[in-house]
């Protein structure tokens, strides 16, 4: 897994850099043949490195000339709430698939630096009666389109984007808690103190796509990854997760994804009867369930086994 | 009162210096208010996790202290302006007492306020992007609104007053004299200047008592506009002004005997005040009952299955201690106190109005707390002291300073200004023997 992990990083940086050859070659001049300027200022290291370039043949460059790509400019504040034009963002969540191996919670949790012991995702054990079947149920931030949190917030600190998603600015957050009070789906987490961050973590400029870092004495809670979608990316959730139980797409574009399997949202949520929760509180949240029928896993509940145990 | 010369009603009622128990009275006070503020310090340096507040408990005493408080506020419209503007006369020796305990309780409310908040230092927000679709900004703006109301409402009628203050300057002092001049230099108890301030102070009453209706009901809004059990009720409203208007007046029976026995006013606090705030007492505590009788014999026959968790915790679970103490002390008991004849002389008055005010505080305590225990989806992947809730030593520090930051106000505002109105009481003597 590990190697594999590694040989794929391998591939992309290659063919970032082969795309910047690309760039250069349009030009007209020998990207790989340095000049006057940057001679002066860089000195070949005489440590050659493998590269992909664009017609399939493998080459070599000085390790010197390389130059890291840099990330996506981070957006402004203004443009965090606006959204990302043209979208909106719908989860699918299949129960059948939810054997709670909670991967989806650690990648979450490692990804935002939440607070130890806080989790944006929970996995709740649930069963709607005596006698019917007991499930697991994943929640994210339902990212509601009548969301109760953002009618109550008197600073306008969480916001309803247009494409669909519910963000909060820390950075404008008064820490009253009123969306705490609000949410029905008991989404929201509080940072209660400051949080001992890594200092490379700590130091990166805050954004409210991003979410990260956390800060002391404001709400935090699910953002559906706005950042990775600006790259075209998944959700750290529905990435980590082995059994492809999170589906993120966009509605305009009627598709949903788990990376391996693309589907049609509304076939999907049509076929399998797809619905939301509490949908009777008005809320229109933007994630959608899949009943737990036909289930890959049997129901085990090794959390109220270890209780049992223990007593 | 016939016989009371004006000299004898203005020299019994000037404010008196301190004595021994007042003394320490107000330095106990200030030792909370002390300790109170260490704790608050401690709180700002390391964050709100010095509470017992947890995700899901995420409002406790803080916020349950701040209901209590506007609660307590709305006695100054009750006292002041609905009996006033009812041209009831008895209530005239109350009025200041009741103003000043509104403006000290929604003084301290709105302190209460900012320690509850995570982040207290970007208040301006609230102005820089508040957002009018939200009932804190509502709150926000009732309240001051209430605050300003209120302090002119103890301003106007304590005008005549500052006139007398200024001609005793020996007693009273030179630091205190300067204060009265500075406040009141201007009243020269013309005949125009009456009528003005007469006028004005009707305006007053009528404007306060909409904004004491709307400070109340929005904040019981803050509650009923989620979706939780327990607190999603149209009832709320009501529920809480009734409800504020028992523990104001419990309040202002507490604070009669007090100030009757410490400043001995005896012949303007008479024992009639008592027998007739006792029977509003008890019409307001069965009105409450009324209004709690909605608020859980409605939902409990039907027991849904989300308030059934919530009903059950208060009838017969954990909650269910406070819950029935609060019921009792707060309405049960003081009805049948007061209700007799013998149990609305002072002393039994005065504990009947202990007791509603205490029951009071935990009754907001429960309408806060077990409504947050019980949340839609069960608490789940979260350490185990989130799921419980019982203040911290901070919080009822914090909470205790604030309690008696109110009551130094009170303290010291009857230090400095007469606490019964000496001009009124002097008007309507002399109407009394010309009658």
């Amino acid at each position: 897994m590990k190697t594999n992990d590694t040989s794929r990083r391998e591939f992309f940086s290659a063919t970032l850099l082969a795309g910047l050859t690309v760039a250069g070659c349009s030009t007209g001049k020998n990207p790989f043949e340095p000049d006057a300027a940057t001679l002066e200022t860089v000195k070949p290291s005489g440590e050659m490195v493998k590269l992909l370039s664009v017609d399939g043949q493998v080459i070599e460059v000085d390790k010197a000339f390389l130059k890291p790509v840099p990330e996506l400019p981070q957006v402004s504040n203004q443009a965090a709430r606006m959204g990302i034009p043209g979208k909106k963002f719908v989860m699918v969540i299949d129960l059948s698939r939810c054997k709670s191996l909670k991967k989806c919670q650690t990648a979450c949790n490692h990804m935002h630096s939440i607070h130890p012991g806080q989790n944006w995702i929970k996995v709740y054990p649930q069963q709607e009666a005596e006698h019917t079947a007991p499930y697991w149920q994943p929640t994210t931030c339902m990212h509601c389109d009548e969301p109760p949190c953002v009618k109550v917030c008197p600073v306008d600190a969480t916001f309803k984007r247009q494409d669909g998603i519910v963000l909060i600015d820390s950075d404008r957050c008064i820490g009253c808690r009123f969306c705490m009070a609000a949410c029905p789906y008991s989404t929201r987490v509080f940072n209660w103190e400051e949080v001992d961050l890594p200092k490379e973590i700590a130091e990166k400029p805050y954004s409210c796509e991003t979410s990260v870092p956390q800060k002391k004495g404001t709400v935090g809670k699910c953002d559906f990854c706005p950042d990775m979608a600006r790259k075209g990316e998944l959700p750290h959730c529905v990435s980590a997760c082995p059994n492809g139980v999170f589906m993120f797409g966009d509605m305009n574009e009627d598709s949903v994804t788990n990376g391996s399997e693309t589907f049609r949202f509304s076939e999907l949520v049509r076929d399998k009867a797809g619905y939301r929760l509490m949908e009777d509180l008005g809320t229109k949240p933007s994630v959608y369930y899949l009943p737990p029928v036909n289930r890959n896993f049997p129901f085990e509940n090794n959390e109220v086994k270890e209780e049992n145990k223990k007593s | 009162m016939e016989s009371l010369a004006k000299q004898k009603i203005t020299e019994d009622l000037l404010p008196q210096k301190f004595g021994k128990p007042g003394k320490i009275w107000v330095g106990v006070l200030l030792g909370f208010c002390a300790i109170g503020i260490i704790a608050y310090c401690q709180q700002l340096s390391k964050g709100l996790v010095v509470t017992a507040m947890r995700d899901y408990v995420s409002w406790g005493i803080y916020i349950s202290n701040f209901v209590f408080f506007v609660a307590i506020s709305l006695v100054g419209s009750l006292i002041t302006a609905v009996l006033r503007l009812s041209d009831v006369h008895w209530s005239t020796p109350l009025t200041r007492i009741a103003e000043i305990i509104a403006v000290s309780a929604i003084t301290c409310a709105s302190i209460i306020i900012v320690v509850d908040m995570g982040r207290p230092e970007r208040f301006y927000n609230l102005f820089l992007h508040g957002r009018l679709q939200s009932p804190i900004v509502w709150d926000v703006i009732v309240i001051t609104t209430y605050f300003f109301v209120s302090i002119l409402l103890l301003y106007f009628p304590l005008l005549p007053d500052l006139a007398i203050l200024t001609k005793y300057k020996e007693r009273t002092g030179a630091r205190l004299h300067k204060l009265y001049s500075f406040l009141g230099s201007f009243w020269k108890n013309t005949p125009s200047q009456i009528h003005i301030g007469e006028r004005a102070i009707n305006i007053l009453s009528v404007t306060i008592i909409p904004i004491a209706f709307a400070i109340h009901t929005v904040t019981s809004w803050l509650f009923a506009t989620t979706y939780r059990p327990g607190w999603d009720s149209t009832n709320f409203g009501a529920y809480f002004i009734s409800g504020a208007f028992l523990v104001g007046a419990g309040g202002v029976v507490v604070a009669m005997f007090v100030f009757r026995k410490a400043y001995k006013l005896e012949n303007y606090i008479k024992e009639e005040h008592f027998d007739k705030m006792g029977k509003v007492l008890v019409l307001l505590a069965l009105l409450y009952l009324y209004f709690n009788v909605n608020e859980f014999l409605v939902p409990a026959f039907k027991m849904k299955k989300s308030e059934e968790e919530h009903l059950l915790g208060l009838f017969t679970g954990e909650f269910a201690m406070v819950f029935w103490f609060a019921i009792t002390t707060a309405m049960i008991i003081p009805i049948l106190i007061l209700i007799f004849k013998k149990g609305r002389k002072p002393l039994p008055a005065f504990v009947a109005g202990v007791l509603v005010v205490i029951g009071s505080w935990f009754k907001r305590y429960l309408i806060v707390t077990p409504t947050l225990l019980h949340p839609f989806l069960p608490m789940q992947d979260v350490p185990e002291n989130y799921k419980h809730y019982f203040p911290t030593w901070q919080e009822w520090v914090i909470a205790m300073g604030s309690l008696a930051g109110a009551l130094l106000i009170i303290t010291l505002f009857a230090r400095i200004f007469p606490i019964i109105p000496i001009q009124e009481t002097i008007t309507e003597t002399e109407q009394h023997e010309k009658d």
